[in-house]
C-alpha cells in the first residue's frame, strides 16, 4: 500500500520533471497500435501526412497555449485564422499576392487588438471576450463576403507548395513551422515578454507587486495570438485549397485539447508549447486510428472525446501527485 | 439545575494541539466555561487565537487533545455538528450571502425568522424587511443581523469573535447591554476582542494564550488589564543580539519618505511619519487598524483619499506599483500568497521585478541574470535543494524569497510588512540582521511586525497606530514590549498622546 503509493509519487515526480517523456510514450503507443492493426500503414508518407495535418493544429493550438499560460484561453483564434484565408484568398484577384497575404492578416491582428483590450482594461473574462469576438468576425466576414463574391478567390500557388507540398518526403510547411515553434519555445522560457505570460498566469497580483503593467502584456498576447491564428489560416487554406466561411473552425476545440493535452493548465502559469506540438501529434495520430476502425461516426465522436478525458485527467494527477 | 449539570462545565477544551507542517501552532490550549458565563478569550497576533477558534467551531481538527461539549466527550468533525452541538460562532466578516435576501439566508440556515426579528428588534435595528437583498445593507448592520441570527438559534455558546469592531457607539452599547442579559438568563459567551474597556464591562473570566499554549485564566477585576498584558508578553524574551550599535540612529537632513495626513480605505484615518534612510522605522499595531492600507498606499497599490506622499521632500503620487517601484520602494507584502508565483522556481521569482518594465520583454542576458539571481540567493542564505517550484519551500525560505527578488536589483527604501509572520526562530533572526545591515548600507525601511519582541531588536524607533491614527512614537531601545503593547492597545495614558 505504501509502497504504491511511494511508487506512485515518485513516477509522479519524474513525470513533474520531465512532463514531455509521457507525451512522447504515448505518441509512440498510439503509432504502435496503428502499426499493429493495419501493418505496414506506417511508412514515409503515412507519416508526411500525419505532420502535414498536425501542423496547422500545433499552429492555432499555440494561440490557446499561450493565452492559457496566464490563465486565459483563445476562442476567436479559428475565425481569426478562417477570415485571414477568405480575406486573402479573395484579395489575391485583385491587388496581388504579396499585398493580399498583408491585407489578410490585419483583420485577425485587430480581432486579436479588441481581445486584449477587452481581457486587460476592460477585465473581461477571456473566454467570454473571445466567444463575443469570435461571433463578431464571423458576421462581419459574411458582410464582407457579399462584396467580393463577383471577384472570385485564388489560392495563390506558394501557399499550396507550402500547405501540400513535399521535399525528401517532408511537408512544405515544416519550413514555415519549425522556426515558429523554436522561436515561441526560446521566447517562453528566455524573453522577459515570456516569462510575464507565466508570471501573471500563476499570481497576477505578485505581478502587480513586482511591478508588472498586466494590461501591456495581455494586450500584446493577444495581438500575437490573433497574428499566429491568421499566419494559421494561410497555410491551411494552401492544404484546404478551398476557401470558405467556417475553414478553420473545425480545428478550435482540437485546438485546445492539444495544448490541455501538451499539459498546459488551463488555469494559468504552468506548461509550454513543446508539449503542445506533442498533443497535436496525439491527436492527430489518435483521428487516424478512429477512422481506421470503421466504427459509426458517433461511437467514434464518444471514443475520442473519452480517450481525451482519460489522458487529460491521468496526465494531470500524476503530476500532481509529486507536489 | 441539578449538582451534576452545575459542576460540568458546559464547553470544556484541554490539551489541545495542532501543528501545520514544521510550524505548531497548538501546543496545549484549554478554556473551559460554564453556564451563564462570559469568557474573554485574548492572546497577542501570533498566540494561535485564531486556530483555536477553528478547532473550537470544528473547522479544524485538533492533533491532540478533546473538546467537550456538556460533558460528552468528542471531537468537533465539521462546523454544523459544532453548531447542532450548540456552539455558534459570529465571525469578523459577516457570513451572510451577499446576493440572496435577508429571508433567504434565514431559510439556508433553519432560522427560525420570528426570534430572528425579535432580536434584530431587540438589538436595535429597526426599518428591516426580510427580503432586503444583503449586499444592499451595511457592514454594521450585517453584523447585527449575523448576531440575531446566532442568537435566534438559541445556542449554549455563543462565540463573538470583534463583534464591536465595525459598530458604531449606540450599537456597541445595545450589543454588550444584550449579550450580558442572555448571559444573565444562563448563555456562555466565549468574547474575543483587543477591547479592554468592553472586556472589563462584561467579562466574567479572560483566557490568555501565548505562542500556542493557555498561560492564565484570571477572573475580571479592576486593574487586570496589566495583568493581562503581561500574560500575553510572557516572561521578555531574551533580546536578540542584532544590534551592532546600542545607539539608535539619528535622523538627518531630508527624510527620504514623508507622509503627512495619509488616509485610504475605511480603516487608515491620519497618519503622518518620517522616515530617514539608515533607519527601520517599525511600526506596531494590532491587526486591522489601518496599517494594512498604511502599505499598500505606499507600494502603489491602492489610492489614499486624504493626505499626501513625498520622497526627497518631493510629492509624489503612485497610479500603479511600478510607479512606486520606479521611485524607489520596493514592497514585502504580508501574505506570502500574495508575494509568490507558486508554481514556478525561485530563479524566476527573484528575477521577476527586473523583467517587468516593457524595455526589458526581449530576450533575457542568462548568464548575467543568473548572476544576480545567484547573489540575492547567497545573501539571504535561501535553501535551494527545492527550487522547481517556490511552493515546495518553507515558509521562511519563500519569505526570503519575496525579499531577495528587492535585494538583487537594489534596495533603496523597502517596506517590509510583517515579514517574519509564521517562520522559525533562525530565519528571523536572519532577516533581522539583513534588515539592520541594508539600513546601515543606507537603506530605509519601514517595518511592521506583529511581534512586539522584533521591535528592539530591528528598529530605531516605534511607531504605534491605533484606530488608523498615529498615537505614539517610541524610541526603540526604550521599547519594551510592556510600554508597546499597551500602547497597541489604546492604553496609553502618557503625554505622547496629548503632545
Amino acid at each position: 500500500m505504501t509502497s504504491e503509493t511511494t511508487m506512485f509519487k515518485s513516477v509522479g515526480r519524474f513525470i513533474g520533471n520531465n512532463p514531455l517523456v509521457p507525451l512522447l510514450i504515448l505518441l509512440l503507443v498510439l503509432v504502435g497500435v496503428l502499426e499493429f492493426m493495419r501493418p505496414g500503414i506506417v511508412n514515409e508518407r503515412w507519416i508526411g501526412n500525419t505532420i502535414k495535418f498536425a501542423i496547422p493544429l500545433a499552429m492555432l493550438a499555440a494561440c490557446q497555449t499561450l493565452t492559457m499560460l496566464t490563465g486565459g484561453i483563445d476562442l476567436s483564434a479559428a475565425v481569426a485564422a478562417t477570415i485571414s484565408a477568405f480575406v486573402m484568398a479573395t484579395q489575391v484577384p485583385i491587388v496581388g499576392v504579396p499585398l493580399a497575404i498583408c491585407i489578410g492578416l490585419i483583420p485577425a491582428i485587430m480581432i486579436g487588438m479588441v481581445n486584449g483590450f477587452g481581457v486587460a482594461v476592460c477585465r473581461v473574462h477571456p473566454l467570454i471576450m473571445t466567444l463575443g469576438t469570435g461571433l463578431i468576425a464571423t458576421g462581419c466576414l459574411q458582410v464582407y463576403q457579399r462584396f467580393v463574391i463577383a471577384s472570385g478567390s485564388v489560392i495563390p500557388d506558394g501557399l499550396a507548395w507550402l500547405g501540400t507540398g513535399r521535399t525528401w518526403g517532408l511537408p512544405n510547411a515544416l519550413i514555415l513551422f519549425v522556426p515558429i515553434a523554436i522561436l515561441i519555445i526560446w521566447a517562453q522560457r528566455r524573453t522577459g515578454f515570456g516569462r510575464l505570460l507565466y508570471a501573471l498566469g500563476s499570481n497576477e497580483t505578485a505581478s502587480r507587486i513586482s511591478g508588472v503593467r498586466s494590461w501591456q502584456v495581455f494586450l500584446a498576447l493577444y495581438m500575437l495570438s490573433g497574428l499566429i491564428a491568421g499566419v494559421t489560416g494561410l497555410l491551411y487554406v494552401g492544404l484546404i485549397k478551398a476557401p470558405s466561411l467556417s475553414l478553420v473552425n473545425p480545428l478550435l476545440l482540437p485546438s485546445v485539447a492539444a495544448a490541455v493535452i501538451g499539459g498546459t493548465s488551463i488555469f494559468g502559469g504552468r506548461g509550454g508549447y513543446s508539449g503542445t506540438i506533442l498533443g497535436a501529434l496525439i491527436l492527430t495520430v489518435l483521428g487516424t486510428l478512429l477512422t481506421l476502425l470503421q466504427m459509426p461516426e458517433g461511437l467514434r465522436r464518444i471514443l475520442f472525446g473519452l480517450i481525451i478525458l482519460t489522458v487529460t485527467t491521468t496526465y494531470i494527477r500524476l503530476t500532481e501527485q509529486s507536489r | 439545575m441539578t449538582d451534576q449539570q452545575a459542576q460540568t462545565p458546559l464547553l470544556d477544551a484541554k490539551g489541545v494541539s495542532k501543528r501545520f507542517g514544521a510550524v505548531v501552532a497548538l501546543e496545549d490550549a484549554s478554556l473551559t466555561i460554564s453556564a451563564g458565563q462570559i469568557v474573554a478569550l485574548m492572546g497577542a497576533n501570533g498566540a494561535g487565537k485564531s486556530t483555536f477558534v477553528k478547532i473550537l467551531t470544528g473547522a479544524l481538527k485538533p492533533d491532540t487533545g478533546h473538546v467537550r461539549i456538556r460533558g460528552t466527550e468528542r471531537r468537533v468533525g465539521s462546523p454544523a455538528e459544532a453548531r447542532r452541538s450548540g456552539l455558534v460562532p459570529v465571525y469578523q466578516e459577516p457570513s451572510l450571502i451577499p446576493d440572496l435576501s435577508i429571508a433567504d439566508n434565514l431559510r439556508l440556515g433553519d432560522t427560525p425568522v420570528a426570534d430572528f426579528q425579535h432580536w434584530v428588534h431587540e438589538l436595535g435595528i429597526d426599518g428591516l424587511h426580510l427580503d432586503d437583498m444583503i449586499s444592499a445593507l451595511p457592514l454594521a448592520t450585517l453584523r447585527i443581523l449575523d448576531l440575531a441570527r446566532a442568537l435566534a438559534v438559541k445556542p449554549d455558546v455563543l462565540l463573538l469573535d470583534e463583534m464591536t469592531a465595525a459598530l458604531p457607539t449606540d450599537l456597541v452599547e445595545k450589543v454588550l447591554d444584550t449579550v450580558r442579559k442572555q448571559a444573565d438568563a444562563g448563555q456562555s459567551v466565549i468574547y474575543i476582542s483587543h477591547r479592554f474597556s468592553e472586556i472589563a464591562e462584561i467579562c466574567d473570566r479572560a483566557t490568555v494564550l501565548r505562542d500556542g499554549a493557555t498561560v492564565g485564566d484570571l477572573p475580571i477585576t479592576p486593574g487586570v488589564e496589566e495583568k493581562v498584558v503581561e500574560l500575553m508578553l510572557g516572561a521578555v524574551l531574551d533580546k536578540d543580539p542584532t544590534r551592532t550599535s546600542t545607539a539608535a540612529h539619528r535622523p538627518e537632513g531630508m527624510p527620504r519618505v514623508t507622509v503627512r495626513n495619509l488616509a485610504a480605505g475605511t480603516k487608515l484615518q491620519d497618519v503622518s511619519l518620517d522616515l530617514y534612510r539608515g533607519e527601520v522605522l517599525g511600526v506596531v499595531a494590532l491587526e486591522g487598524q489601518g496599517q494594512d492600507q498604511l502599505f499598500d498606499v505606499l507600494a502603489g497599490m491602492d489610492s489614499p483619499t486624504a493626505g499626501t506622499i513625498a520622497l526627497d521632500g518631493k510629492t509624489v503620487s503612485f497610479n500603479h506599483p511600478a510607479d512606486a517601484i520606479a521611485a524607489g520602494l520596493s514592497f514585502v507584502p504580508g501574505d506570502r500568497a500574495d508575494g509568490l508565483l507558486m508554481e514556478r522556481s525561485v530563479h524566476e521569482n527573484i528575477a521577476l521585478p527586473q523583467l517587468a518594465r516593457f524595455a526589458k520583454w526581449g530576450a533575457i542576458g542568462m548568464k548575467k541574470e543568473a548572476a544576480t539571481v545567484k547573489k540575492a540567493i547567497d545573501r539571504l542564505q535561501i535553501d535551494t535543494r527545492a527550487q522547481g517550484e517556490v511552493q515546495r519551500l518553507s515558509g521562511g525560505n519563500q519569505q526570503k524569497v519575496t525579499i531577495g527578488r528587492w535585494i538583487a536589483a537594489g534596495v533603496d527604501t523597502l517596506l517590509l510588512f510583517d515579514p517574519t509572520r509564521g517562520i522559525d526562530v533562525r530565519t528571523k533572526r536572519q532577516i533581522y540582521l539583513l534588515v539592520r545591515e541594508l539600513a546601515e548600507q543606507g537603506a530605509a525601511v519601514l517595518y511592521y511586525t506583529s511581534e512586539l519582541a522584533e521591535v528592539p531588536a530591528a528598529c530605531d524607533r516605534a511607531m504605534v497606530i491605533f484606530n488608523g491614527k498615529v498615537v505614539d512614537v517610541i524610541e526603540a531601545a526604550d521599547a519594551d514590549e510592556q510600554t508597546l503593547m499597551r500602547a497597541a492597545y489604546g492604553l496609553t495614558a502618557s503625554a505622547a498622546v496629548s503632545a
